[in-house]
């Protein structure tokens, strides 16, 4: 009845071209403003750009420091984090996924984690402040790492848990025919099923922490001296951009700026990493 | 239609009243209908079964034996049982809370309902092939040795050999051999059900159920899986179901008609589909419902 009235088509074609537009003008945002940060990052980024900001120490104003200590004590205790986070938060969302229903603490679990994804990354940093740092006296490098890794676990929990439900119940089922147990059929079928989800959560709470500052102030505090002792202050690039970018001095302001680029680059460049690599060994 | 080169031109006394009514069942010829249903013991004997989704009452008192190394077709509307009753004989129900059997599925000389047999035991020995090809995201090698790895203790070369035979039996060995180690997702999903099949047969069971496994296939591969049957069943007892009521002629030695949860004719195929005792099974099969 309706389909042949030339009006109901006109209003659809209306319709159909409003909402194209909303949905491309809403992209042209996003990418304008993505694109005007990465432009800018670039432009006063790339000036202190140099191997000698790459492989001197922080110095004070004035005598041509670099950012070496920030860089090697950033990916340590980012690498330590990730080490001791995500496999606690893959087995978690493991066992969310495919025992939590025999268990009722799963859903206590599963609030207390999605809580956390949520908690105010400075309320952490004070949270292992308060059990690390103040009983042992100092701030440290490992109180940083713990401090990310409280923030990596909810990230792997989340995303784990999600991509298991993901695997279709034909696979499970056809893994249990052959007569596996469960704990086979899980890891060697549904986590291998999930495994390109499950690396790109580890990757996304890698590049979450990777820029955290709030959790290090309290816990790693940050070192102008070279340390790469895990019991002793730690120097991070977060913490320098929020040092050397609030000062008065130009050139902290400019490795503030170098600091925050070489941060998106190498988040950038893990993503291209496992990308391709994943992309390798799982073509499905 | 997916008529089957060969196999389905010779029909006899096939082409019954019954058939008749629906076109294209005319040609197909119940295969090895000839071998009296006697001659061979019950690899499963089922006994008083009944099943239970929850409080609804999914298969009534069936009663069924399925004979060695003969294939048994189950065929009926959706909805009729004839799925869960193949989910009992593995026991894969039990995966799913809620889901309870009663009765004896005798296997063995053991009522495996009862639990004293180790289920992954069972399965091992009932191996089960479903209606989507169900690769696992592994290469097309290690899809195999996962399940042999599962039951035995096997050298790389004997694993290696073995894989070999479970993809000559299925015809697929030709068509792989050079890439093993390639993603079995990479297949066709002809390859892949008979990949399924091979993973099945690899660790050696003595009952393979199939759960419509060529519906989501196209003529061809369906054509090759039912001649992979006929070849199956000299050393295996299949049970199949199957929607399709000429696959169920072409295939099976015996057929098991469900309705509404209940077992309302078993017989020869030849029997079944040309003079079928029951006026339900006669309506079925002539396309009055389902």
């Amino acid at each position: 009845m309706g389909l042949h009235d030339p009006g109901l088509a006109r209003r659809r074609r209306l319709a159909n071209r409003a909402i194209t537009g909303l949905c491309g003008l809403a992209t042209l945002i996003v990418l304008v403003v993505l694109a005007s940060i990465l432009f800018t990052l670039v432009v006063r980024g790339a000036g202190g750009l140099s191997l000698h900001a790459l492989v001197t120490m922080t110095s004070p104003p004035g005598s041509h420091g670099g950012l070496l200590n920030p860089i090697v004590g950033s990916v340590i205790q980012t690498g330590v984090a990730t080490l001791i986070g995500a496999p606690v938060g893959l087995l978690a969302g493991i066992f969310l996924a495919e025992f939590g229903a025999h268990f009722g603490v799963a859903g206590a679990v599963r609030f207390v984690s999605d809580m956390l994804l949520s908690a105010p990354s400075i309320l952490v940093g004070l949270f292992v402040y308060l059990i690390i740092v103040a009983p042992t006296g100092h701030f440290s490098g490992i109180a940083g790492s713990i401090a990310l890794a409280i923030l990596v676990i909810p990230i792997v929990v989340r995303t784990t848990e999600d991509m298991l439900r993901l695997v279709p119940v034909s696979l499970r089922e056809a893994a249990a025919a052959l007569g596996a147990p469960r704990w086979k059929v899980v890891l060697h079928v549904c986590v291998r099923a999930a495994s390109k989800g499950i690396a790109t959560g580890i990757l996304l709470a890698v590049a979450r922490i990777a820029g955290e500052t709030a959790p290090l102030l309290f816990t790693s505090l940050g070192n102008l001296e070279w340390s790469v002792n895990p019991d002793r202050p730690m120097a991070s690039l977060p913490v320098t951009i929020y040092q050397y970018a609030g000062s008065a001095y130009e050139d902290w302001v400019q490795l503030a700026w170098t600091a925050a680029l070489l941060i998106t680059a190498g988040v950038l460049l893990l993503n291209i990493i496992a990308r391709a690599g994943l992309g390798r060994t799982d073509r499905t | 239609m997916n008529e089957q080169s060969g196999k389905t031109t010779t029909g006899p006394a096939a082409a019954g009243s019954a058939l008749a009514a629906r076109p294209g069942l005319a040609t197909a010829v119940p295969a090895a209908a000839q071998v009296p249903m006697a001659a061979s013991p019950a690899a499963i004997a089922i006994r008083d079964l009944d099943f239970f989704y929850g409080s609804h009452h999914a298969l009534k008192r069936i009663s069924l034996d399925l004979p060695q190394r003969r294939v048994t077709g189950m065929i009926g509307p959706s909805g009729c049982g004839k799925s869960t009753l193949l989910r009992v004989l593995n026991r894969m129900y039990d995966l799913y809370p809620g889901q309870r059997a009663t009765g004896e599925v005798l296997f063995d000389g053991q009522n495996i309902l009862t639990g004293g047999m180790e289920i992954n035991q069972l399965r091992a020995r009932v191996g089960m092939v479903f209606q989507k090809p169900t690769p696992f995201p592994m290469s097309i090698h290690d899809n195999i040795a996962f399940g042999i790895r599962l039951h035995e203790k096997l050298g790389r070369s004997e694993i290696g050999a073995r894989i070999e035979d479970a993809l000559k039996r299925v015809a697929l060995w030709s068509e792989v051999k050079d890439r093993l180690r390639e993603p079995a997702g990479a297949l066709s999903g002809g390859q892949q059900q008979r990949l399924c099949i091979a993973r099945t047969i690899a660790t050696r069971p003595e009952v393979i159920l199939l759960d419509e496994p060529t519906s989501a296939l196209d003529p061809i591969s369906t054509a090759r899986i039912e001649e992979l049957l006929d070849e199956l069943k000299v050393d295996f007892t299949i049970a199949i179901v199957t929607h399709n009521l000429q696959q169920a002629a072409r295939c099976a030695d015996q057929v098991a008609f469900f309705y509404l949860g209940e077992l309302v004719e078993c017989a020869s195929a030849d029997r079944l589909f040309t003079a079928p005792s029951e006026k339900r099974t006669q309506d079925y099969i002539t396309g009055r419902f389902g």
